[in-house]
Parts: structure tokens; sequence; C-alpha cells
């Protein structure tokens, strides 16, 4: 196959890239967007397979190794609940990282394969670019692991922080540059190895700072580091439809950054830097006061549900931690049986990834015309009768908008507290992530339901 | 004058940049799961790297060190295509209407 035909298909399969996000503007059109992504991806392998046209014992290789990994992607895919989608996209992000690296020191072993030179004398540009792409694919890799195993639970989701911790990131960050200049000069195998593992450690260091709840800040950074890795290969190996992608998924991971800081209203560099909430619980302590609030049962709920004539749902990350989604779609059903509408209120950062609320919803069949975002739904509260608050916290406390000293001021809130009667299902008063208390609890139309959300909303079930 | 081939890349790339930008600003908010886990998946475009990494060159020592880490590649990001495209699909497959029923 001539070059020309083949950077033509590499075209062809870049331009189904750009419509298989395309398609996600709509549910109705985003099956199909999806289909084209698999068609671009099939695409894209068949020919660079045809291209190298060596059918001997190497392509055998080729065809296990897919198989092996393949059949692990899909029984992941298959086997995973959908509360874990936040680790599981972590852990695809890390392996993304991982084959970028992969590949930059097979280039870096054998250019002469790639066209880029031969070993010693490898062309400055391709040096650099394949540099770039093997360091952030290495922050990419380990970065993940870590967002991984904090989404997971096996590291604790609090701050790490120690002093001098972002000097040494930037020193960290500059010696890279550093390392690779020098790389260009001298074209040592050594330098190349250490800028991947000062890469790895950078990665590291990165994301241990960062709280368990600004996740889904980290994971659609994370997102974007993956896209520019990848573009990174993409230049080094000359391939359009890597460059394409590469910078497809690096613009669509900073624009969900971006999206997720303004749901927070964090600046992205707050986020980074990391150790939200460690000052601010101090003080919380000392303010804290014994403040009467008033605490229901499942029964007091269900009679306030059920004489209601509407009621909004407001689901947080409690709801995923309790794998409350199913119980609450049964309770939605036999209200509205009782004439009552229902409807779903979603903060932009609920969860622990973007749009991780919209996801569990789903699975529960809950029909997506009855979801709403913020800037959707924020004028219903007013003539609301009743909401339903569970596992969100912070997200509802109207703290944001009236108290400057307040960590989370300026963030948008879903204004819960227009409506007639708010109920909060909570485990116990304690402050949310933002380490601050919630005035909700203490208001005489807010009555608190302390109990497991899944628990709660299935005895609610029982008393409708 | 001759204008180098970077260029034309460096056009594709900055260009795409806007395309992303574009096409993800379009991206309804209840579907930014899927659209990461997908981004996911075609990132793994990276396969073809990987492939020729592993294949190309001399056919008769597969397992030299730059063709096992072509292989390694080429399962890692063979994990992230399926499991990607096949996870999000099964997403996209719950997004259901309101039955009519006014």
């Amino acid at each position: 196959m001539s070059a020309n035909l083949l950077a033509v298909f590499y075209l062809i399969s870049g331009v189904l890239f750009i419509l298989a996000l395309r398609g996600l503007s709509s549910p109705e059109t985003s099956r199909q967007g999806n289909l084209f992504g698999i068609i671009g991806m099939v695409i894209a392998i068949g020919v660079t397979i045809l291209s190298i046209g060596n059918f001997s014992t190497g392509f055998l290789y080729l065809l296990v190794f897919l198989l092996i990994g393949g059949s692990i992607g899909a029984f992941i895919a298959y086997k995973i609940p959908m509360t874990a989608m936040p680790e599981l996209v972590a852990g695809f992000h890390s392996l993304v990282g991982l084959a970028a690296v992969f590949v930059a020191i097979s280039a870096f072993l054998s250019p002469e394969v790639f066209n880029l030179g031969v070993v010693g004398n490898i062309k400055i540009a391709s040096l650099i670019e394949m540099s770039l792409g093997a360091s952030i694919g290495a922050i990419t890799f380990t970065g993940s692991i870590i967002a991984f195993l904090k989404l997971r639970g096996i590291m604790s989701g609090n701050p790490i922080t120690f002093f001098g911790q972002h000097y040494i990131n930037l020193i960290l960050g500059l010696s890279v540059i550093v390392i690779i200049f020098y790389l260009c000069k001298t074209q040592s195998n050594s330098l190349f190895w250490l800028i991947i593992i000062i890469s790895f450690l950078l990665g590291i260091l990165l994301i241990i700072p960062i709280g368990g709840a600004d996740m889904p800040v980290v994971i659609s950074m994370l997102n974007s580091y993956s896209g520019w890795a990848a573009a990174g290969i993409g230049f080094t190996l000359e391939n359009t439809a890597l460059i394409i992608t590469g910078a497809l998924v690096g613009s669509s991971g900073a624009i969900l950054s971006y999206i997720m800081c303004k749901g927070m209203n964090r600046s992205f560099f707050n986020v980074i830097l990391g150790g939200f909430g460690v000052t601010d619980q101090s003080s919380s302590i000392k303010t804290k006061e014994q403040r009467p609030v008033k605490s229901g049962n499942a029964d007091d709920a269900a009679f306030l549900m059920k004489n209601a004539s509407s009621v909004i749902i407001v689901p947080g990350y409690g709801m995923a931690v309790a794998q409350a989604q199913h119980a609450l779609r049964e309770m939605v059903d036999s209200l509205k049986k009782n004439g009552v509408k229902v409807t779903y209120a979603i903060h932009p950062v609920a969860g622990r990834m973007p749009g991780h609320m919209n996801v569990l919803l789903a699975e529960a069949n809950v029909p997506y015309d009855e979801v709403f975002e913020l800037e959707e739904i924020n004028n219903d509260f007013a003539n609301c009768d009743v909401v339903y608050v569970i596992g969100a916290n912070d997200v509802t406390n109207p703290v944001a908008k009236t108290d400057p000293q307040s960590p989370i001021y300026g963030m948008p809130i879903l204004d819960v507290e227009k409506s007639k009667s708010v109920l909060f299902v909570k485990r116990s008063l304690s402050p949310g992530y933002a380490g601050i208390d919630n005035d909700l609890f203490y208001r005489d139309n807010t009555l608190m339901l302390f109990a497991d959300a899944k628990k709660m909303t299935e005895e609610i079930i029982k008393n409708l | 004058m001759e204008i180098d081939p970077f260029i034309f890349r460096l056009s594709i790339f900055i260009l795409s940049i806007f395309i992303g930008y574009y096409v993800v600003w379009s991206v309804t908010p209840s579907l930014h799961t899927p659209l990461m886990s997908v981004t996911n998946a075609i990132s793994s475009v990276i396969i073809v790297g990987a492939i020729i990494a592993a294949l190309a060159g001399d056919s008769s020592n597969i397992f030299d060190t730059a063709n096992a880490f072509g292989f390694l590649a080429i399962i890692l990001a063979a994990i992230n295509i399926f499991g990607g495209f096949l996870v999000t699909q099964r997403m996209l497959a719950m997004y259901k209407k309101k039955k009519k029923d006014k």
C-alpha cells in the first residue's frame, strides 16, 4: 500500500472519530456515534497491518496479543458495575499513558523502523516529539494509578501535602525539559530513561495532594493528558489519525476540567495545587455548636411526598456509594402512581466524574428527559413542594451565596432552600467534603432522615 | 522553497484542537461519562504505533527489546479499545426516553 493511500485511510479514521464525539450531542445519535468510532478503529488497525504486509509468525503473535488484550477489555466492560465507572476510566487512562511510553521507548530503540534516523542519530524533531509523548504518557500513567487507588478507596482520599511540594514538582517539570534539551545534543540512552523515570515520579506527586471530591477535575485532566501524549506519539510516527485523535481527546479533557472547575467556582490551579478542605476543617470544629434539627422517619417522608404535587430529587455521591439508584427509581415510580410529578436535578460536580449521576440514573431506567442540569431546573425549586436530597450536601449549601468567608462561596448551588420542604437523607450531621456545616440542616422546613440512603429509600417505598 | 511536512502535521493538529473544542462543547452534560470512556477508546489508536513497533523491522528476532515493548503496548491498547468501546456501548444502551404516556 502506498504511503499516500495509507495517509488517506488514517485521515478517514480521524474523521470517523470526530463523528463519534459529535454523536454524543444527544442520546439518540450517540449509539451511532460509537459505531463510527469502532469503524474508525478497525480501519486504522486494518490498514496498518496491511501496510506492513508481513504475515509471518509476527502476525500470529499480533493476533494472539490483540485477542488477549481484547478479551480482558471486553470482560472488564461487561462486568464493571456502573458505580465503579470513575475508577474504570482512571484505570483505562493509565493504560493509554503506559502504551504511549512503550511506543516511545520502542521508537527510541529502533528508530529506523519508523524512519526517524538510526540509533545514536535520531532526528532532533522526532527526539523532542517522542520525549514529550513519553513524558506526558508517563505522567498520565502514574497519575491515573494514584487517581484509581483513591477512587477505589485503596488509598485515602485525603490530600497528601508536604512542605515545598509545589517547588519540587516545578523543579522536576523543568528538569524534564532541560534533560530533553541535552538528550537532543547527546542522544544518550540513559537520559531518555531518566526522562521517563522523572515523569513517573511527577505523575505521582501531581495527584497525591488532590482530595477525593476533586476527582472529577483530576479524571478530566488525565483524560486530557492521555490525549496530548497520543498526539506527541502521533507527531513522532507522522500519523494523522493519532494526531487528530490526540488533539480531540486533549481538548475534550481540558473542556471537561474547565466545566468541573466552574461547577465548584474554583480556578484550575487552585484544584491542582490541592489540599482543599484541610485548613477549613479546624475552623469548622471551632464554630460547631449544637443547633436543633428536626429529624424524621420513613413514615414522615412518605407522607410528605405522597401529598406533594411536585418532588425534585437531588442525587449526589452518597447515592452511588449506597447503590441506592434502583431503590430510588422504585420510590419515584410509586410516587408517580400517586400522581406526583417527579424530576431529578443534577449538579455539575455531583459524583466522582463528569456525568456520573446521569449514568447511574440511566442504569436504573430513569428516562433521561426527566433528568435536568442545574441551569435548566434551578428556577423550579421555588414552585416545588418537596426536595429529596439523597447523598448530596455541599452542592445545596446556601452559604455559597451568603457568606463570602466560606470556602465554597460563589459555587453555583441547587436552590433547594427555596422549596416548601426539604428531605435530607444522610447518615449523620457531619459536614461534607468542604468541611463546612450546611445551614439547611437547621431550617424549619428541613426534615433530616438519618439513615443509609438505600435503606431509607426502601423504607419509604414500604410506607407509600 | 519547500514547506516542511511537520508544518502540515502541525496544521492538522491545531485545527483538530479547534474541532475538538466545538464538538465537545456540543456534547450534552448527561453524556459526559460516555464521552470520557469513548475518548479513552479512540486515543488507543496509538495501537497503530505499537503494531508497527512490534512487527516492522527484522522479523527473524521477534522479541528484541523494541519489539517486545511494541507487543506490550498492543496488549494495553487492546484492553482499552475493546473495554472502552464496549463499556460506552453498554452505557449508551441504558439511556432511554420516557415512554409516551401523556
